[in-house]
């Protein structure tokens, strides 16, 4: 039975030796590869094929990866399920009537079915970490500047960022070195990249490690993905760590600041989709503005139109102050937080998911509900922090996953925690 | 503004964005965002943050790089007409 974890399955080469020869990675389809289809998960993109690759598709074929295919998605990343792909919903590959997360849930259920060694996806609110989670592998979502978006088609790009999959930690951190480090393609990239060894941080070291809890992102769980989690910090206490409590009063603001912020930054970025250049066209009837609106009511989907429509309500006259003036306030909060508690602990622990992987179906009628689950992921994304998400053990035969988030560029240690839960 | 919406406040939006929709779409967003508006609300409580704005502009001279070729930045387009993007008219 197929998962439908690919949107295109088309190889593409690297070259014939470098740390990934040999080995197969799958890239999510919102990753411009040269002349390979590239569709967002939308039907707007359906015929696209970017003229260019990637920074991050450039990297792997240097490192002598082969590319097996285009990932599954929710429809341009907008998704906790991968169920608003316009090329159907992916399965679960540890249970089939359930979703794999999203929004790369194609590329964590190739990853989790051993049918790639490794995938990229890319993680706005927790679509690297969620799906890792689900399917029980392991996700990071890198700091925000330590991987090139260049190529990356973009959602929400204050939030954004691309990063690794893989069935074990130290993959994950090997592809990461691959990805990571400067681009002059892309402004925000950072230098901190360069000539990383995060492979070589995977040790599973956590004597002495002091492992920081927000209670916040522990209270609301179901009491499954709680027992597993705690059983999980026993384990790394056992192995030498301390954990204590500790408070982040502003993460109770995540979502929605979380949301405001990127349905806001989709309105702008996904104006241009009007059916001209590239994408569904809107025909030649009538004037631009109806060819463009019919444009856009053909190629989107509704949670596209949905974000896109509450993104536009938010930064209009009279609404600007009240929703986007005030998530950023509340981003500045949370990035603040997580300043004070990194004083005084490592790491941060938190189960990456509140809940257990959803049936497929469940989720799709009500938007906010959805948007909930995000509670735990989100606030990294604010404050622009590398996070892990680690297998943590299973609750009723599913995957739970254990997320640790560390201070800017402090990729290594949350590698090597991680490495401990293995 | 509060709670709710209403299906002309929705459709006043999607005219904003150029999104066509129809009835069904303009009720059934309109009963969500009620709820989804009403979750954001709840940032009116966040305190004002002494932040230091940690980006700032970074300017450089403008200087000729290698990019794609017309026929690569066509390629994608519905249409051309004479090395041209090919749009609707414009009124």
């Amino acid at each position: 039975m197929s998962l439908n974890a690919y949107i295109t399955e088309e190889t593409i080469e690297g070259s014939d030796d470098g740390p990934l020869a040999g080995k197969t990675v799958a890239v999510k389809d919102n990753i411009s590869t040269d002349g390979v289809r590239t569709t967002c998960g939308s039907k707007m993109l359906e015929n696209y094929e970017p003229p260019y690759d990637a920074t991050v598709v450039e990297r792997l074929k240097d490192a002598g990866a082969t590319i097996p295919g285009k990932a599954n998605m929710d429809e341009f990343g907008m998704g906790t399920t991968t169920e608003t792909s316009y090329f159907g919903a992916t399965k679960n590959p540890v249970d089939e009537d359930r979703v794999p997360g999203g929004s790369s849930g194609g590329s964590a259920a190739l990853v989790a079915a051993g049918d790639v060694d490794y995938a990229l996806g890319s993680d706005t609110g927790g679509s690297i970490r969620c799906p890792a989670a689900f399917c029980g592998v392991v996700g990071i979502k890198p700091t925000y500047g330590l991987v090139s978006r260049y190529g990356l088609v973009a959602y929400a790009n204050s939030l954004e960022q691309i990063g690794p999959i893989a069935p074990t930690v130290e993959g994950a951190a090997e592809l990461l070195d691959v990805i990571a480090g400067p681009d002059e393609n892309d402004g925000t990239t950072r230098e901190e990249g360069e000539d990383s060894n995060y492979g070589s941080a995977a040790r599973g070291d956590v004597d002495g490690l002091t492992i920081g809890v927000p209670t916040e992102l522990v209270d609301g769980a179901d009491d499954r993905v709680v027992e597993t989690f705690e059983n999980a910090l026993d384990d790394l206490r056992d192995q030498g760590a301390t954990v204590e409590e500790v408070s982040l009063p502003s993460v109770e603001y995540a979502v929605a600041a979380y949301y405001v912020i990127a349905m806001s930054e989709a309105s702008s970025n996904l104006a241009r989709f009007d059916g001209v250049r590239y994408g569904h066209s809107g025909g030649y009837e009538g004037n631009w503005n109806e060819s463009f609106a019919k444009a856009r009511s053909e190629g989107f989907g509704d949670e596209v139109k949905r974000r896109i429509l509450l993104g536009t309500y938010a930064l209009s006259a009279g609404y600007h102050d009240k929703y986007y003036k005030q998530a950023q306030e509340a981003r500045a909060w949370v990035k603040q937080d997580f300043d004070d508690a990194f004083a005084d602990v490592d790491v941060l622990a938190s189960p990456t998911m509140p809940i257990l992987p959803p049936e497929l179906g469940e989720s799709l009628d009500d938007p906010l509900k959805m948007y909930l689950a995000d509670a735990n992921t989100t606030p990294v994304n604010l404050a622009n922090l590398p996070a892990i998400s680690v297998p943590a053990g299973e609750a009723d035969g599913l995957p739970v996953g254990l997320q640790l988030v560390g201070p800017a560029f402090g990729e290594e240690t949350i590698i090597n925690a991680a490495a401990a839960l293995e | 503004m509060s709670d709710s919406v209403d299906a002309d406040e929705v459709e006043h939006v999607a005219d904003l964005a150029r999104v066509d929709l129809d009835d069904d779409e303009l009720a059934a967003f309109a009963d969500q965002f009620g709820d989804i508006l009403g979750h954001f609300e709840a940032l009116e409580e966040v305190p004002e943050v002494e932040a230091e704005p940690d980006l700032v502009n970074v300017m450089r001279d403008d200087e000729i790089r290698e990019s794609l070729r017309q026929e690569e930045a066509l390629e994608n387009a519905d249409d051309s007409e004479d090395g041209r993007f090919k749009g609707p008219k414009v009124s």
